[in-house]
């Protein structure tokens, strides 16, 4: 008998034998009532993913247009002193990288990951954001791969204010209709810049991945 | 050879003792307690969240096997290759063949419990590895030669003076013990060894069967980086970690931040369902999952305490478990220290051996209380105690508690006893916790507590 059969057997023989105690009742289908409360309003969801922001140190602008977003990450190209970035071609975000003017990663298609480590930051797009959490929803699909989201310092999203869910079973429940059978083989819940509280439980910023999360909604 | 019990006794000893070290746990444990209660009550219903959880994972656990071929022929019709281990020793082979297969000289891991409890990296090394952990906890014990502390904070213990020092020792940098500084170190070492590694290996905190992805929670981004850059990824899951619904997560992932580390939703979450897709810009040309077993069909044989098997890790009972906020994390011996570890050991690793385990519990239910999936677990350590007597009854109990039966059964005994303990009690004081003293187990590391000088009954006949 292979390994997989014999694990399957003793399952089965195992589960033969009913919880003599009452188990749990059946979970509810739906856990917004359960999870903390998020406002019914646009403008409450955007103001509770902004204090979430802060919390987290994400760094969140909420900007009036694709014009004002322009300007703000040119504002960011100068107060950080970016050389070099690193993104994909996805139509929310190509077209504000190269007006950057700066030299260019693209990741779409394969690239050299020692170049990517050169980039000074990463911008991608996201599928979702989270107003509950403050999270980034991305996907290998979405976000230009696996590692953009995640090698460079600093990594800036650039999101269209229609991508705000209120809570994460709303978050899952777009992804199921955005994808369907066919999920992306990379789904990450990005909730602030990469952390660590594993020396003396300090916060400290930019354990491995990204120091700064910047996200621009317009 | 000293046996597991005898370890755990005279560690225990040590560390009660050791006030430095039990004042670093209560200052950590302290500041989590904090964050946990600010993200509890963020929550609309916590009680109906634990619930829910527990019926999500009982649900699971009722049709396992279903659930785990689901998650199995998913993987694999997405291109990922599923392999069964039923023992620690099997799980080891199949990782250590895999990586000779593909020819591989550095491994680099994120965080896996599962990984500490087969032993994993010490078969690796012992084939010939390079093995490196890359969270930052888990980097700084194995760079001390130790297993982790806590299964979620390896290295609470240290102080950052400590973690300079091996870093000076054995990286040779160590500009200071500024936490920030000290992190940077090891990102530093840790992205070439990224950039190098053929392997990556991660653990799972939950598999889900509905899509057949895993999920992986961490806050560094060092596992996202594992799953990503090396050209093999191996994911090794323990069978129990299985949930029906993607949905599912919506409540599990925050449940375990919340309970785990004090934080509403850990740094990333992240699902992976297969190796790189076509059309993909990265990630790993090949998938592997490894299932195990290693005695959990065991637990799930014991109707009884199979909830034990909910278990989300998030180590939330031992943070508030008061054996584990004086011995420490490391006094066990066991890869899963506190009131869960004490639980699960006997049944994975056997209760001959670790019969000891149930009774280092003040039966207080505080980890009962906390447990994010309702696991009874002060009911099951009683339980354990329970099977442990039976299988080796010890004489003097069985003779202690006849006696005690009694002398409580009958008034006029009990008010002998009570008499003559007054009278000793007088004398008492002269050799408290000498070799002159019959209640030195008990006063040599507490104060005895006193009766009172008359009874209720006197007091209440003297008022009238």
């Amino acid at each position: 008998m292979n390994a997989r059969d014999a694990i399957l057997g003793r399952i089965r023989e195992a589960l033969r034998v009913p919880a003599p105690r009452s188990e749990p009742a059946a979970a509810p289908a739906d856990f917004t009532a359960l999870l903390p409360r998020v406002g019914a309003t646009f403008a409450e969801q955007v103001a509770a993913f902004a204090t979430a922001s802060r919390e987290l140190r994400t760094e969140f602008h909420w900007v009036e247009d694709e014009v004002a977003a322009r300007a703000e990450l040119e504002r960011l190209r100068e107060t950080a002193g970016w050389r070099r970035v690193a993104a994909h071609r996805g139509a929310q975000v190509a077209p504000l990288v190269e007006a950057l003017g700066l030299p260019v990663l693209w990741t779409d298609g394969g690239y050299d990951r020692r170049e990517l480590e050169r980039c000074d930051a990463g911008l991608t797009q996201c599928d979702a954001l989270v107003a509950q959490t403050g999270s980034v929803v991305v996907t290998s699909a979405s976000a230009g791969g696996r590692v953009l989201s995640v090698l460079p310092p600093h990594h800036v999203v650039l999101a269209r204010r229609e991508q705000l869910v209120p809570d994460l079973p709303a978050a899952f429940h777009l992804l199921r209709e955005k994808y369907g059978a066919n999920y992306p083989s990379m789904i990450s819940f990005i909730t602030g810049p990469s952390r660590t509280g594993d020396i003396e439980r300090i916060l400290v910023l930019g354990a491995h991945g990204p120091r700064r999360l910047t996200v621009l909604c317009w | 050879m000293t046996t597991p019990a005898e370890q755990f006794k005279s560690a225990a000893r040590r560390l009660t003792r050791d006030l430095v070290h039990r004042e670093r746990i209560q200052t950590a444990l302290g500041k989590y307690e904090v964050k946990r209660d600010e993200m509890k009550a963020r929550f609309q219903a916590w009680e109906g969240a634990r619930a829910a959880a527990a019926a999500i994972k009982a649900g699971a656990l009722r049709h396992l096997d279903r659930h785990l071929e689901d998650f199995v022929a998913r993987l694999e019709a997405r291109g990922t290759r599923v392999h069964w281990a039923g023992t620690a020793e099997q799980a080891c082979q199949i990782i250590v063949d895999l990586c000779r297969e593909r020819g591989a000289k550095t491994v680099v891991k994120s965080k896996a419990m599962t990984a500490e409890e087969i032993h994993l990296n010490e078969a690796l090394a012992h084939a010939g590895f390079e093995v490196v952990e890359s969270d930052l906890g888990e980097f700084i014990v194995q760079l001390r030669g130790e297993p982790p502390y806590h299964i979620v904070f390896p290295a609470m213990h240290l102080t950052r003076g400590e973690i300079r020092e091996v870093f000076a020792r054995k990286l040779g940098d160590a500009p200071s013990d500024d936490p920030e500084q000290l992190t940077l170190v090891a990102r530093r070492v840790l992205r070439r060894k990224y950039l190098e590694a053929d392997v990556g290996i991660t653990g799972a905190n939950f598999a889900v069967a509905e899509t057949g992805m895993i999920s992986v929670t961490e806050n560094e981004g060092n596992a996202r980086l594992t799953a990503a850059l090396p050209r093999t990824m191996i994911t090794l899951v323990g069978i129990e970690k299985v949930v029906p619904r993607l949905a599912d997560l919506a409540l599990l992932l925050p449940m375990l931040a919340t309970a785990g580390a004090g934080q509403l939703l850990s740094g990333y979450n992240t699902l992976y369902g297969g190796p790189r897709q076509p059309g993909e810009a990265d990630g790993p040309e090949e998938f592997h999952v490894v299932l195990l077993d290693n005695h959990r069909t065991t637990l799930l044989a014991d109707a009884e305490q199979r909830d034990a098997l909910r278990c989300i890790r998030c180590g939330a009972c031992l943070n508030v478990c008061p054996i584990f906020r004086n011995v420490g994390g490391q006094a066990y011996g066991t890869t899963y220290p506190g009131p869960i570890g004490s639980v699960i050991t006997p049944h994975l690793r056997g209760l001959r051996e670790w019969q000891h385990l149930p009774f280092a519990s003040t039966l207080c239910g505080a980890c009962t209380e906390v447990c994010p999936v309702q696991i009874d677990l002060h009911h099951h350590l009683l339980q354990l105690r329970r099977h442990a007597r039976a299988q080796r009854p010890v004489w003097w109990e069985r003779l202690a508690f006849r006696v005690f039966a009694a002398v409580v059964n009958s008034p006029r005994l009990w008010r002998a006893v009570l008499a003559l303990g007054r009278l000793g009690q007088k004398f008492h004081g002269a050799v408290q916790a000498t070799r002159l003293d019959p209640a030195r187990a008990w006063t040599q590391s507490r104060e005895a507590p006193r009766l009172a000088p008359q009874s209720f009954k006197q007091w209440w006949r003297q008022r009238a």
